[in-house]
């Protein structure tokens, strides 16, 4: 019964184990996409539909007819009349219980009914202003580019500078070694959380507040990075190393042009971890940033659920926006990204 | 959905031509770089390529760290430690002065103590909940002898998700015109604004954290259970032993190494829970139900009319060392799997 939590298998039989193996499987997929799916359908609903309850499960918007003698498209209802059979109008105007309609074929008659009559008529329909509108009204554009530039540089100074200290690490023998890379490893203990008070003191004191290099430079090196790098060096042969300096190169030269290069899935791993913390980086920032036109896309985002009015389809176009890059990164390269957890136990 | 393997020269050959733009900045760097390796001597480049990453760690964290302490040791609400007055162990006295330990509203800061409360209830159920979780999925995932890429790759997929994203998506979802309530109109004609009532939101925060991390967790589990010879299940098969047996007698006791130290990292991350929390109930509610201690920290310190500093590194020095025991027993733990 509880045999699927062993590792063999009968070959040639789907058994109950199995079964429960798929079910589990399947059910727990669905668990992960549909709160998922539910922000992309929903963010690509107009506003009137986002709060209409209870929720349609397709976008859609009311359905318009442009009638000659109307400047304005007007909505198109349905009326059940009182004996049951039924009649598409469009609606001009509704005041109170009542509301005048037309019948488009006959758009010179206008007549009054009750509006317990009448049942919209909605047409699915994708409201991709949801995306566009946030990018002129909320200074989205600019959270995007701050967000951006924050990833990009913050990515290649983690490549460059932990490539050095790991090429320094497990390429030389110098006094002080081991202590500085114990020192290196011990930082993985101390979480951000812990020192939050005295790393924005000196991001002050370094007059970086509100600044998104002070969101950079603190986030530059990483002891994972460090150990990624150092352990894969480990394993280039010195041999090579020496040959250079046999042919007078100079040090730097052979990080670069030697080490470097034969690191590159080393480096490919890092830089996208790096990618995704920095994209996904969030109480450093909020500490960090102060005025909205330096805000990343997750402290923007954050700051404009908070506020009165929540405009939900503004907010969840945004948080597509903001899980697309991820996403992608992560559909082209999931293995490399699964092997890496799995292999070093980094996040 | 395993990615194709082609995508490897692909990445590695935008790397090179990236590698390339930057080749001409590293022409120009080699110079400097050539001549303080003529003026210091071979011997001391490696202290050279070392510095400028000891220099950030130095500023951004050995340098914090003492302060913390020395923080913690102060009073006022000035941000720059020359200007504050050292008040002893005040700070301390401040956060443990309480009627009862087990009862927030008799402490003096009864907000901490309500912190440290939730914060204990979350980790406990955090803990079980996920390595419940991580471990069948990972035990499902090693038995499926087909889509075991894909179904892996989708279970670890919200771990790349960002907190905000997180908090947001299931904000959507609870939301009073959620889905939820859509379906719970539709079959059972009643509604639950989740995230407003004290019992369903911390249910939630939980249940949300599980979704987001659970797959993490589950890799490496599942990294441990791979890592298991084969044979022996094979001996066990022809000595006829049931699965039941093979799972309790074989499979769990292998595994335990590796499920201790997943328990241990689970509970570091636990007591720093924060962000996706503080986004999916709007700051930590509803009222206190869901203020955990790093949201404390950062409120004291950084919420315009507190500015406490000395009070919430007072905090996190306790956090801090709370931190230190689990760390260092994982590290005694992850040693002895070894052995």
């Amino acid at each position: 019964m509880i045999a699927f939590l062993t590792r063999t298998r009968h070959a040639g039989r789907f058994d109950l184990t199995d079964w429960l193996a798929w079910g589990w499987a399947i059910l727990g997929t669905l668990v992960v996409a549909i709160p998922i799916a539910w922000a992309v359908i929903s963010s690509l609903k107009t506003e009137a539909e986002i709060n209409s309850f209870p929720p349609a499960l397709v976008p859609r918007a009311a359905q318009t007819i442009t009638v000659d003698g109307q400047a304005k498209p007007l909505s198109m209802w349905v009326r059940t009349m009182p004996d049951g059979s039924e009649q598409t109008v469009a609606l001009l105007r509704r005041i109170g219980l009542s509301a005048t309609v037309l019948d488009p074929s006959k758009p010179e008659e206008t007549f009054r009914v009750p509006v317990a009559e009448l049942r919209q008529l909605k047409e699915f329909h994708l409201q991709w202003s949801n995306y566009s509108e946030p990018m002129k009204q909320f200074n989205f554009l600019r959270y995007l580019w701050n967000t951006v530039f924050v990833t990009v540089v913050a990515t290649v100074l983690t490549l460059l500078l932990n490539s050095m200290a790991a090429f320094a690490l497990s390429k030389y023998r110098f006094a002080g070694r081991n202590a500085m890379f114990a020192l290196i490893l011990s930082t993985m203990m101390i979480p951000l959380s812990v020192i939050m008070v005295p790393a924005f003191m000196v991001i002050v004191g370094l007059n970086l507040a509100d600044n998104l290099w002070g969101v950079i430079l603190s986030t530059v090196s990483t002891p994972t990075g460090v150990f990624l790098l150092r352990q894969y060096m480990l394993t280039i042969p010195d041999d090579l190393i020496e040959a250079a300096r046999v042919d007078a190169a100079s040090e730097f030269r052979i990080y670069w042009r030697i080490v470097l290069p034969l690191c590159a899935p080393a480096l490919a791993v890092l830089a996208i971890f790096s990618v995704i913390w920095r994209w996904n980086d969030f109480l450093w920032p909020l500490i960090v940033l102060s005025s909205p036109e330096n805000y990343t896309l997750q402290i923007g985002l954050s700051s404009l659920q908070g506020q009165f009015n929540v405009q939900w389809h503004y907010i969840l176009a945004m948080t597509v926006v903001t899980l697309l890059p991820v996403t992608v990164v992560f559909l082209f390269l999931q293995k490399y990204i699964t092997e890496g957890v799995a292999s070093s136990g980094v996040k | 959905m395993s990615a194709p393997t082609s995508v490897a020269p692909v990445v590695v050959a935008r790397g090179e031509r990236i590698g390339d733009g930057l080749d001409a900045v590293m022409r120009i760097v080699e110079v400097p770089m050539a001549t303080v390796q003529r003026l210091l001597g071979h011997a001391r480049m490696p202290y050279v390529f070392i510095l400028p990453n000891m220099l950030l760690f130095t500023v951004f964290v050995f340098v914090p760290v003492g302060l913390a302490i020395a923080y913690a040791f102060t009073g006022g609400t000035n941000l720059l430690i020359w200007d504050r007055p050292f008040v002893g162990l005040e700070n301390f006295k401040a956060l443990l002065d309480c009627g009862s330990y087990l009862e927030p509203s008799t402490c003096r800061y009864n907000l901490f103590w309500t912190a440290v409360h939730n914060t204990w209830w979350y980790t406990l159920l955090n803990t079980l909940g996920t390595l419940f979780f991580a471990l069948v999925t990972a035990l499902v995932l090693n038995r499926l002898t087909r889509g075991r890429g894909f179904f892996r790759a989708v279970f670890f997929y919200p771990v790349l998700l960002s907190p905000v994203v997180v908090g947001l998506i299931w904000q959507w979802f609870l939301a009073r015109e959620g889905l939820l309530n859509g379906f719970l109109t539709d079959w059972f004609d009643t509604r639950i604004i989740f995230l407003l009532e004290v019992g369903w939101s911390r249910a939630w925060v939980v249940y949300v954290s599980i979704w987001f991390h659970m797959g993490f967790f589950m890799l490496i589990i599942l990294a441990g259970l791979q890592a298991i010879p084969r044979d022996i299940y094979e001996a066990a098969e022809i000595d006829g032993t049931s699965q039941w047996r093979q799972f309790w007698c074989l499979t769990l006791p292998l595994l335990l190494p590796n499920l201790l130290v997943v328990t241990v990292l689970l509970l570091i991350r636990s007591v720093q829970v924060f962000d996706e929390a503080w986004v999916l109930t709007n700051g930590g509610g509803p009222g206190t139900a869901n203020t955990f201690i790093v949201q404390f920290i950062y409120q004291t310190a950084f919420s315009p009319d507190l500015r406490l500093y000395g009070l919430a590194s007072a905090a996190s020095v306790l956090m801090g060392i709370a931190l230190l025991v689990l760390t260092l027993s994982q590290l005694w733990l992850a040693k002895k799997a070894e052995v």
